[in-house]
Order: structure tokens, then C-alpha cells, then sequence
């Protein structure tokens, strides 16, 4: 197992390689001269010409790429213009928002959807099955900013069961009561989707594997049907469902971006559209390389699990 | 295509999807010639009106703006923009996709790495990244939700055109000389379109999806140019005062995803071949029974399964698989169960504890009475009782028979726990054990070895001790040693003599091959198209059989495993089961058959042994 993971993480190094020149030559192609779309159209001549020294622009472009990853390995994402502070202080800060949100959603997607297809494969064409299948169609088509701007008029404004935005309360909050209750919404809008799509997949995965002939044996065997759907047929259902769960973790990431800003959550997502709308480019670069390089290191988790899981692929 | 249009259309579901959309394409088509409000015409005195208001339908925005008006501009500027981006993202993706798969090598290798790593990206940060260059705007909000879905439709292409560039017709093009882009473009390009067609269809939706949330960001449309993104981030502000400024948006977003969604399930579902012959379905815990009474006990012993019928009911179709079967087992008795695939004897073997696949399989008739207790029809919980308890199963190929995922220590350890309340460290004890008594070498090891490590001789060891791990009366054993090379399969034979004659077991043995038969079973029956045409001791019917499929089958047999080929050595094919011919089925294939065999029902006659045929090799009063 060691091994395994070694090798993976090696094989992780030329997909962070390849992440920096994409977004490298992307920002490259930012018309204009670069200087002056960082510091946006009111900067001084000085400190364009300040900026370009530091930045190296001066240089020719391969050499300015290894500048800017040397840079960024040694934790030097450069600086926020706008908010005056180094870029990795301000990702640093939001990035635990971020975590606990997409955490709790992609937990939820994964745990709610696998449990709804199983309960869906197994009841297959019963009440359960057409119920969860027309959940899942609503539930992947409903864009999630417009579902999290209805939970809001519906729990926060009628209910009044929660909060309407943020992540703790303004005055006296703070304990994870408080977080829980401002979770709630957020995580639940930004979790659907990716649930309908861990359901639909589990389903079909799981109709797989019952047809198989070691589900027939286990049958033979005397095993009971509750254990033989979700101890036999799960298990090796969850061969297929895995790799999906990784692609769902950077939906979920790719969808935080919308929920922070209609629940106003102090994330990473609400800081790069934010930055966007400021034209922070470095700020906006070193957002998507850091959080790009957290997918990739999810995905090697993912990855060992999935070895952990099925012992045929070790070898 | 009809038939196409056909499974289309009986999908619910997607009829339902394709009509919504339809009426909202038209809808957005129709736009400029309707008579609405200008979109964009402000009337501040006018703010905020409620749904139904005089004069505007769905009221008015927080500029006083006519909703209805701004839905459709905005709809139809949405389906537009989403539509443009799926053909941007098809076109370029699919041009990556066919030159990478049909060059192949280097450039395939360099180009889908380059995929790859765009696909590294959660697909939202790289077109925020692609905005934030290009500056806020619905053109570049279209640039960069193409550029995102552009690896996804690589990808998909470029699979099919590797299968596609070694195919004749492509080779046959390339031999007569035409250049690359003639290929590409005649052989390849046709072949291609259909999939790039679907992989739109299944993909549009979210990339109307996905741009309205580039403009809800404020990243997309800017005003006064609102698609239904930008409506409803704008409304957000209103959210609490105005509510339905955001409902009418948001409702239309919903509306037209799941539309497209329902219809791209629905153009999948009807091009999948298993969704349409409902192969899909999911076996239950028990064979479905559909008989009209249990006939009466014709007498008793262990076993007896008496005027057995099981049937596979696809549809409106139902074919026969088992018409009729009688068959008794004596205590630590074995009985050979012979035939071709397809003969029905395998059925047979898996309606005795209720483990034909259903759907599609149903008994419709007959009883299977093990010690007088009936076992169609019995409760699921009963029937679980028993199975593995009192009546264990061998099954061929035991590499996809055994959990792939679990150690056979843990498969044969769980087979203990479910008939019997032992301890954990109890019953992995008494597993090893099991696995010593069918002589697996090392048993304490490779109790730990999952399936795949083991070789297949020993795979089917382990099979064996999964069916003794309960001391069942019964052993059922389906095949067992096919799968094995020659030597194996003699040892794995006589491992299951020793264990008969040492434990007293009863076994039904099932296969195609009379040298095993010959090894191992008192007595043997012969089934042909779901019935038995002979039956009797075993070496009575070696000695002279009677049935002249018998004799057939018998002079096929020189030695022990050299059947499988030989069998294939009778002209002709057994009938399909939907389609039996009256009289005997074996008439066709029969050099003896006369007219009066083609005649009608012909019984299984006889007392030791049986036969069901008109005109016998040998008469069994002669055998006997
Ligand atoms: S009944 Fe007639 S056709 Fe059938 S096996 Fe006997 S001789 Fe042949």
C-alpha cells in the first residue's frame, strides 16, 4: 500500500506541472500589458514599472514561468494589490470556510446519494425507486443558487428555522451550534446535485452487480437479502462509485463558488469572483492554483481508497 | 430511426421533456414578434408588481421593468448562448478527438495528456480563470464555458475513432490510396457525428446551466442585456421584498435543464439495447412462482422434484426452459443431470431453492419436495434457511462466483455465521478447517488470499468447502469442474467422491459430459429442450442406452473430459426453448424419427428406467 501511494503521489508532480503552465499561458494571454490589468487602470507609471521588475516581465516567458513556480513553491504567491496583503495570507484565510462547506456537502452527496441508489436498485421499479428517480431528475436540474435562494425565502424568512446567510452569528456566536445552523442551507443547496448524480450512478451500479454470479452465490449461501444488497452487492458497487466521487468533489468545489455568494460565506469562492470583478489577477492566479492543486491531492485520496477497496489493483 | 422515435416517445418521461422544450424553444423563437413591453423600457413608478398585475402578466422588475418580457429576451438569449457554446465545445473537442484517435502515437499520446490535465481543474476555476482574463461579458462568459467542456467531448471522441481507425472500411480507404483528410472526412467524420450528437444532447443542459451562473456571478450578460442568469442575480437584491423577481427566472432555468435532461435519458435509454430487452432488471431474493396448485406427493425421499416448469417470461414472450421435470434423490445417492447448454438443466438445479434469476424467471408449475416439505412457494425466510443449510451449491467458474472483493476466509467464515450464532474467531477457525479438509495446502495462509490470487483449481476447492461449511444433506453442483484443465478436474472429482461416501452426502451432479457421469453418479438423467428423455443407473444406460440422443451422447464420450468438443458432434441445434416443435424435439436431429414421433405428447415411460421415445436403440426391458 505504501507503494501504491508513493507512485500516485509521483505521478501526481507532472499534473501540478502541467495546472501551472495552463493557468500560466492563460494569464499570459491577459491583452494589454500585464503590469497595468494587475494593478488595474489607476496605477501609477511607477509602479507598473515597479511591478514589471518584480514580476520579471521584463523576461522572456519561459523564464518568467520558472520565476512564478519557483516563487510558488517556496510559498510566494504574490501580492493582492487590491487588498494589500500576500495572495497565500488571504487564500489561507478563506480556505478553511471553503472546507467546511464543500467538506459537509461532499460527505452529504456521497453518503445520502450512495444510500438512495442502493434503496433504489433494490426496490427497482417500486414506490422508493420512481420516487428517488424523480428526485434525482429535479434534483440535478435545479441550478443550486437559485435552490439556495429559495431555502433562504422558504427556512430563513418564513420558517425562520435559520439564518439567512453567513457563517456565524454577528453577536454572541461563534460554537458549533451556530455553525451548524448556518451550515445547514449552504451545504444541503450545494450537495444536491452531486447527490442526484451519486444516486443515479449508485443505482445503475448496483443493477450491475446483482445480475452477477457471486451475488447468486451469497444467495446460495443463506445470506440474507438485507446483507447480501448492502454488504455484497454495495461493496462491489462502490468499485465503480468511487472514481465518481472524486469527479463529484470538484463539482462540489466548482459549485461552492455560487453558494457562497447567495449565503454570503467567507470562502474562497466569493474571494475569486470578487477578485475577478477587481481584476485582482495575481490574487485570482494563485486561488486557482492552490485550489486546483487541493482537487489533485483529493483525487490521490481518492485513488488509495479506492486500491484500499479492491485488492485486484494493488498488483 | 422510427423504431427510435418510437422508444422515445413511449418513455414518458421524455415525451413530457421534448414537449416542454419544444413549447420553450418556440416560445424563444417567436420573441421578437410577440407583443410584449420592451424588455428594457424602466418605468420606476411601476416597481416591484406583483404576478398578474394589469398590463404585465408575471409583474414588473425593480426598475419596473416588464418581467414577462425580460423572461423571454432572456430566455432566448440563454438557449442561444448555451446552444453556441455546446457547438464550439463539439467542434473544437471533436477535432481533437479525431486527429488524436486516428494519428495515434506521439501526437495522440501529447495531446490527450494535455486533456488530461484541463480535465484536472474543477471545471468552474478554469473558466473563472479564462473571465478573469478576458474581462466580464456574455461573449467571454460563452468563450470560457466552451473552452471548459472542450476535454469532455475529446475525450468521447477520440474513443470512438480509435475503434473506428483500425476498422476495414477505414483500412480498405487508406489501401486505396485516398489522403487523410479524404478519410477523415468520408469513412470517419459520418461515424462520428452520431456520437457528437448525443454527447451535446446529454451535455447542453448544463452548459445553459452553467453560463446563467456565469452571468448570475455578474461574470456573464451585463445589464441592460439580461440572460436568465443575470435576471436573477440581479433580482437577488429583492430577494425578501419581491420574491417572484427571482422565482420567474429561476423556474425557467429549472424548466428548461430538466426538459433537456429528461430528453437526453430518454435518446440514451432508447439507444441502449439492455434498458430495451429489460436485461437490466435486478434479480430477486426468490424465483417468482406462478402455479396453479402443487400437484400431489408421488412419493417420498430426500428429494423429489416432481413435474417441475419453469419459464423466462420476457414481455409478451415466454419461453419454456423447464417443461415438466421428475427426478428423486435417495440419501448420500448421486444423480448424474446431463444435457447440452441450454437443456434446462442448470434451471432445474437453481428452481430447487428458489434461485432462478426473476425477472425474467417464473415456476410455473410442479413441486420441489425436499423431505416432504414444499419448497415452491415456501416463505423467502424459510427458503433462506435452508440454503447453504441443508441444501449447498457448487457453481462452475467459481472466479466470478466468489466475491472478488472479500478473502475466502471471509466468504467461508460468513456461510458459518448465517446458519449458525458462532463467534468471529470461531468460525474463521472451523473455515480453515474446511479449506484443509478439501486439501488446500496451507489452508491458515490462504484463508487470507482473495479469489484472484488463487488458481482455479483452487478457486473451485474453496467453492466445495463453501458447500460444506453447514454438513448440508444436499449438494447441488452445477458444472463444477468445466472450467478446470484435465488433472484438475479428476482431483476435484475425486475430492467430491471421498467427501460423498465420508459424509454421506446426496448429490446432484450437473454437466455435459458423460465421463464425469461415469466417474462419479449411481444413476444419471438425460435432459433434452427442458425435459428428461432418459433416465436410470447409471451403468445400465452406458451399457445400452436407450434414448438415441442418448446413444448419440455416449458414443461421443471416448474418456473422461474429452466431452466438451465431441458434443457438438451431433448435427444440428437443440430447439430454442420459445419454439418447440410438437411431439419429440429431438425429431430433427434424429436419424430414427417417423411421423408418428412429429404426432403429439410421447411419456416418459418405464420403471427403473424410464425412456421418452417411440422407437428406442435398445428397449430398457432388453437393458435390464
Ligand atoms: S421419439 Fe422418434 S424422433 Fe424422438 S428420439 Fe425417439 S425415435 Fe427419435
Amino acid at each position: 500500500m505504501g507503494g501504491y501511494i508513493l507512485r500516485r503521489l509521483v505521478s501526481a508532480v507532472p499534473v501540478l506541472i502541467g495546472i501551472t503552465v495552463i493557468v500560466f499561458v492563460i494569464m499570459a494571454l491577459i491583452p494589454g500589458d500585464p503590469a497595468t490589468a494587475i494593478l488595474g487602470s489607476y496605477a501609477t507609471p511607477e509602479n507598473v514599472e515597479r511591478l514589471n521588475r518584480h514580476l520579471g516581465l521584463d523576461r522572456p516567458l519561459w523564464q518568467q514561468y520558472f520565476v512564478w513556480v519557483g516563487n510558488l513553491l517556496q510559498g510566494d504567491f504574490g501580492r493582492s494589490f487590491a487588498l494589500n496583503r500576500p495572495v497565500l495570507d488571504e487564500i489561507l484565510d478563506r480556505f478553511g470556510a471553503t472546507l467546511v462547506l464543500a467538506g459537509t456537502a461532499f460527505v452529504l452527496c456521497s453518503v445520502v446519494g450512495i444510500v438512495a441508489g442502493t434503496v433504489s436498485a433494490a426496490r427497482q421499479y417500486g414506490f422508493a425507486d420512481k420516487a428517488i428517480t424523480a428526485a434525482v431528475i429535479l434534483g440535478i436540474s435545479v441550478p443550486s443558487f437559485f435552490l439556495g435562494m429559495m431555502m433562504i425565502l422558504l427556512f430563513a424568512v418564513h420558517l425562520r428555522w435559520l439564518p439567512v446567510s453567513g457563517m456565524y452569528s454577528m453577536f454572541g456566536g461563534g460554537d458549533l451550534a451556530d455553525l451548524a445552523r448556518h451550515l445547514a442551507m449552504p451545504a444541503i443547496a450545494l450537495s444536491l446535485v452531486a447527490t442526484g448524480v451519486v444516486a443515479r450512478l449508485t443505482r445503475g451500479a448496483m443493477l450491475e452487480v446483482l445480475r452477477q454470479d457471486f451475488i447468486r452465490t451469497a444467495r446460495a449461501k443463506g445470506v440474507g437479502e438485507g446483507r447480501v444488497i448492502w454488504a455484497h452487492a454495495l461493496r462491489a458497487a462502490m468499485v465503480s462509485v468511487i472514481p465518481v466521487l472524486g469527479i463529484q468533489a470538484g463539482f462540489v468545489l466548482s459549485g461552492a463558488v455560487y453558494i457562497e455568494i447567495v449565503f454570503q460565506w467567507p470562502g474562497v469562492g466569493r474571494m475569486l469572483v470578487d477578485a475577478i470583478l477587481r481584476r485582482d489577477i495575481l490574487l485570482v492566479q494563485g486561488g486557482v492554483v492552490f485550489i486546483a492543486a487541493c482537487y489533485v491531492g483529493f483525487n490521490i485520496v481518492v485513488d488509495v481508497a479506492q486500491a484500499w477497496l479492491d485488492p485486484r489493483i494493488k498488483t | 430511426m422510427t423504431l427510435f422515435l418510437r422508444l422515445l416517445f413511449r418513455n414518458r418521461l421524455a415525451g413530457f421533456g421534448a414537449v416542454v422544450l419544444g413549447a420553450i424553444v418556440v416560445l424563444a423563437v417567436l420573441t421578437p414578434v410577440l407583443p410584449l413591453h420592451p424588455p428594457n423600457a424602466t418605468d420606476t413608478a411601476n416597481r416591484f408588481l406583483r404576478p398578474l398585475s394589469e398590463g404585465h402578466w408575471l409583474g414588473t422588475d425593480h426598475l419596473g421593468r416588464d418581467l414577462l418580457s425580460r423572461l423571454l429576451w432572456g430566455t432566448r438569449l440563454s438557449l442561444a448562448v448555451g446552444f453556441a457554446a455546446a457547438v464550439i465545445a463539439a467542434v473544437l473537442g471533436a477535432a481533437i478527438g479525431i486527429v488524436a484517435g486516428y494519428a495515434g502515437g506521439r501526437t495522440d499520446n501529447v495531446t490527450m495528456r494535455g486533456v488530461d490535465m484541463l480535465m484536472a481543474f474543477p471545471y468552474i476555476l478554469l473558466a473563472l480563470a479564462i473571465v478573469a482574463v478576458l474581462g466580464p461579458g456574455l461573449m467571454n462568459a460563452l468563450i470560457a464555458v466552451a473552452v471548459v467542456n472542450i476535454p469532455f467531448f475529446a475525450r468521447n471522441i477520440r474513443g470512438v475513432t480509435v475503434s473506428l481507425a483500425h476498422r476495414e472500411f477505414v483500412d480498405a480507404a487508406r489501401l486505396s490510396g485516398l489522403g487523410h483528410i479524404r478519410i477523415l472526412t468520408t469513412e470517419v467524420l459520418p461515424n462520428v457525428v452520431p456520437v457528437i450528437v448525443i454527447a451535446m444532447s446529454t451535455t447542453i443542459g448544463w452548459m445553459i446551466l452553467e453560463t446563467a451562473g456565469l452571468s448570475f456571478l455578474g461574470l456573464g450578460s451585463q445589464p441592460p442585456q439580461a440572460d436568465l442568469g443575470s435576471m436573477l442575480g440581479e433580482a437577488r437584491g429583492a430577494l425578501i421584498t419581491a420574491p417572484h423577481t427571482s422565482v420567474v427566472p429561476g423556474v425557467m432555468i429549472l424548466l428548461i435543464v430538466m426538459s433537456i435532461n429528461l430528453l437526453g435519458d430518454g435518446v440514451r435509454d432508447a439507444l441502449d439495447p439492455r434498458l430495451r430487452s429489460g436485461a437490466l432488471a435486478r434479480p430477486m431474493p426468490a424465483t417468482l412462482v406462478d402455479r396453479p396448485a402443487p400437484p400431489p406427493p408421488t412419493g417420498d425421499g430426500l428429494l423429489r422434484i416432481e413435474g417441475l416448469r419453469t419459464d423466462f417470461r420476457m414481455g409478451k414472450r415466454t419461453g419454456r426452459a423447464v417443461g415438466g421435470v421428475d427426478l428423486a434423490l435417495a440419501p448420500g445417492e448421486c444423480v448424474g443431470l446431463i444435457g447440452e447448454s441450454g437443456s434446462g438443466k442448470s434451471v432445474t438445479a437453481l428452481s430447487v431453492m428458489g434461485l432462478v434469476p426473476s425477472p425474467p424467471g417464473v415456476i410455473s408449475g410442479g413441486a420441489v419436495r425436499l423431505r416432504g416439505e414444499d419448497l415452491v412457494g415456501a416463505p423467502y425466510a424459510r427458503l433462506r434457511a435452508l440454503r447453504g443449510n441443508k441444501v449447498a451449491y457448487i457453481f462452475q467458474d467459481p472466479l466470478s462466483t466468489l466475491h472478488p472483493l472479500y478473502t475466502i476466509g471471509e466468504q467461508l467464515a460468513e456461510a458459518i455465521r448465517v446458519h449458525h450464532p458462532v463467534s468471529r474467531a470461531d468460525a474463521h477457525a472451523r473455515a480453515v478447517q474446511l479449506l484443509d479438509d478439501v486439501r488446500i495446502p496451507n489452508a491458515a495462509r490462504r484463508a487470507g488470499a482473495f479469489p484472484h490470487e488463487l488458481s482455479g483449481g483452487m478457486r473451485q476447492r474453496v467453492g466445495i468447502a463453501m458447500a460444506l461449511a453447514n454438513d448440508p444433506d444436499i449438494i447441488i453442483a452445477d458444472e463444477p469442474t468445466t472450467a478446470l484443465d484435465v488433472t484438475v478436474q479428476a482431483q476435484v472429482l475425486r475430492l467430491l467422491d471421498d467427501l460423498r461416501r465420508s459424509r454421506g452426502l446426496a448429490i446432484v451432479f450437473i454437466t455435459h459430459d458423460f465421463g464425469v457421469v461415469a466417474q462419479l453418479c449411481d444413476r444419471v438423467a438425460v435432459m433434452y429442450a427442458g425435459r428428461i428423455v432418459e433416465e436410470g443407473p447409471t451403468e445400465a444406460i452406458l451399457a445400452a442406452p436407450a434414448h438415441p440422443y442418448t446413444a448419440r451422447l455416449i458414443a461421443c464420450v471416448p474418456e473422461l473430459g474429452g466431452g466438451r468438443r465431441r458434443l457438438e458432434a451431433i448435427p444440428g441445434l437443440p430447439p430454442a426453448v420459445d419454439a418447440l416443435p410438437p411431439g419429440c424435439a429431438f425429431a430433427p436431429r434424429c436419424d430414427r424419427a417417423r411421423d408418428a414421433c412429429r404426432a403429439g405428447e410421447i411419456a416418459l415411460e418405464g420403471a427403473t428406467r424410464r425412456v421418452r421415445c417411440l422407437f428406442p436403440v435398445a428397449p430398457p426391458e432388453a437393458a435390464r
